[in-house]
């Protein structure tokens, strides 16, 4: 019986050497979460969520991430196609480059879109001549400046699901008379969906979290340019608890829509 | 003589590797590569529909240029009248299976509402009907394979390949569908084209067969030309034969020093002899009558083959023998040991190297 016990023990036995940085990370990762919950004024709860300032910048977080996931989604699966089926010079520089605003620090990105899309800028000015369109300080600046940041995560997941997907499908799909275009939408988009699901919520979330690049390139007007992470960091200098408040309406968001994509899509075990 | 309805010379060169395969189909033709795994059948087919560019050579269809890389003409795999059957199907796995089926008529521009009409009638012939509303994940391997077959027919293709479509079936299964691909192979009006290394699936479908090794044909004919006269080992072991070279002289066939065996026709120069294990028989001692198909070898392995003991046989000749195990007892066959070997010669076939 002892020989049994001890052997079923030992095939799950974890070495102490893993488990403990394993308990001190996950302690690491929880922690401020729970202090956030400990330091939430849930008395006055209900006054200071329906505050006017709250909702308004909760709809514009969710409408400009929303937004800006559509934009990488448009750009960054063809992107990311090229990237996995197509074979050129400089894929691997290209490959570096789309990669390069993960490890870019976010207002760093901004100060750059700034220069490119700013009134003075090559492109900016351009737009601003042509078409009286402005990008910096506005809605539509916010949308930039997210999409800049989340549009790797959404181009490297969906990369990856392009090359786990057997190309021969895409070839079956050619001796059955399917153009390069056709193949893409009927073949390949339906068979990467999960991934680009996947990718679109990285994206969303990125997105959603977004600070450093919108502040810089979009300002921080309420109302219009004023998201949920630039709320908070607002609020933390006048009214702590009205951004603890905030803080607990972004998590919340972030964790439901997440939980309830992941089992969909994502496909944990 | 009309020109065959396939007409290609293919010559494809990948890393280290060259195909350089003649290949001419007529129309209601069946025709199978066989070849070892690795000799190049898959490149071929690849090759035909369009999947990999030629490198030199060329490729017509029913009087169509489909490749030719001296006059820079290559038709891309979506235009040409071509319909594959992939190894493992390849079946699209998020449509049913009448969807899978429809895929090539609505890409020709039938309606949605024609192409699923016809992806019915294929699947129904098919015997598929009950199944058209599954995907792919939820068939059994043989019918997997019959709506491959029908997503291949329904877009009634001048030119039908099957690449090893027998292959991913359990032993059970194979039959049947082996028995269905023969009657719908049969009913198909253009050429087709079986690549396969199983010589039985060559032998059931195909009206002729191209055995290619190392890239080249070395050998074609119809089934009875291949199977009784080999001109490799690889095909000599696949329908099972002894293949030995020799030079002939009249009525003899000399083998190796001081052995010769006879030969029905008259025969001169340098002529293939075959024979098959079971007309080889195994002596303890030399036997008597000073037997001039007689020869000295030594047991080089011996394992079971059906039910008899299969002998593989070296020193003057390497040849295999069939014993029954009750001679292999009286033998005490072990590797190693010398015997003697006598074929009969009514068994013994030859005919010249020379085409």
């Amino acid at each position: 019986m002892t020989a049994s016990t001890r052997r079923r023990g030992t095939g799950q036995r974890v070495p102490v050497a893993l488990l403990v940085p394993a308990a001190l990370g996950l302690l690491f990762l929880v922690l401020p979460l729970g202090g956030l919950l400990l330091r939430t004024p849930w008395t006055s709860l209900g006054p200071r969520l329906t505050a006017p300032g709250v909702l308004t910048a909760l709809r514009l977080s969710v409408q400009c991430a929303t937004l800006a996931t559509l934009l990488c989604l448009t750009l960054g699966v063809p992107l990311a196609w090229l990237l996995a089926r197509v074979e050129f010079p400089g894929r691997r520089l290209v490959r570096a480059l789309v990669t390069v605003p993960l490890v870019l620090p976010p207002v760093v990105g901004g100060v750059a879109l700034l220069l490119v899309f700013g009134r003075r800028g090559p492109i900016g000015g351009w737009l601003d001549a042509t078409f009286g369109v402005t990008l910096p300080f506005t809605t539509t600046g916010v949308v930039l400046a997210e999409a800049f940041v989340a549009m790797p995560f959404l181009i490297i997941a969906v990369e990856g699901a392009l090359r786990g997907v057997d190309h021969r499908y895409e070839e079956a799909a050619a001796t059955l008379g399917a153009n390069r275009w056709t193949t893409f939408t009927r073949v390949t988009l339906p068979l990467v969906a999960p991934g680009v699901a996947a990718g679109a919520v990285l994206c969303w979330a990125r997105a959603l979290g977004e600070f450093g690049a919108t502040i810089t390139f979009a300002g921080n007007y309420p109302g219009r340019t004023q998201t949920m992470p630039l709320a908070v960091y607002l609020a933390l200098e006048t009214d702590l608890e009205a951004a603890v408040v905030l803080s607990l309406v972004l998590l919340t968001v972030s964790v439901v829509i997440l939980a309830g994509l992941r089992d969909r899509w994502i496909g944990g075990p | 003589m009309t020109p065959p309805l396939l007409d290609g010379h293919l010559v494809v060169d990948r890393a280290g590797f060259r195909l350089d395969v003649r290949l001419r189909v007529a129309a209601g033709e069946v025709v199978a590569l066989l070849g070892p795994n690795g000799a190049g059948k898959t490149t071929a087919l690849r090759a035909l529909a369009g999947l990999h560019p030629l490198t030199a050579g060329w490729l017509r269809l029913g009087g169509v240029e489909l490749d030719r890389p001296d006059a820079r003409r290559f038709v891309p795999p979506e235009r040409r009248p071509v319909g594959v059957v992939f190894q493992d199907y390849l079946l699209f796995p998020h449509l049913s299976a009448r969807d899978n089926v429809a895929f090539g008529p609505r890409r020709q521009g039938l309606s949605r509402r024609a192409a699923r009409q016809r992806a019915a009638d294929w699947l129904d012939r098919l015997g598929l009907a009950e199944q058209a509303g599954r995907r792919p994940g939820q068939l059994s391997g043989g019918q997997a394979q019959r709506v491959a077959l029908a997503r291949a027919l329904a877009v009634h293709p001048t030119l039908l390949l099957l690449d090893e479509p027998l292959a991913a079936l359990d032993a059970g299964t194979r039959l049947d569908v082996r028995a269905q691909l023969h009657h719908h192979l049969t009913d198909h009006a253009g050429a087709a084209v079986l690549v396969t290394h199983d010589p039985l699936d060559a032998l059931a479908l195909a009206d002729r067969l191209v055995v290619v090794e190392d890239g080249r044909v070395v050998q074609e004919g119809d089934a009875a030309t291949v199977t009784t006269r080999p001109r490799t080992d690889y095909v000599a072991r696949l329908v099972g034969l002894n293949l030995h070279r020799g030079r002939a002289d009249g009525r003899r066939v000399r083998l190796a020093d001081g052995f010769a065996v006879p030969t029905a026709d008259r025969l001169d120069g340098d002529a293939f002899v075959v024979f098959p294990p079971t007309a080889v028989t195994l002596h303890p001692d030399r036997p008597g009558g000073d037997a001039p198909h007689t020869w000295p070898a030594t047991v080089a392995g011996v394992h079971r083959h059906g039910d008899h003991l299969r002998v593989r046989l070296t020193g003057l000749l390497d040849t295999a023998a069939d014993v029954t195990p009750a001679v292999a007892a009286g033998l005490r066959l072990l590797p190693g040991q010398q015997v003697w070997a006598s074929v009969a010669a009514g068994d013994v076939g030859a005919y010249p190297v020379g085409p």
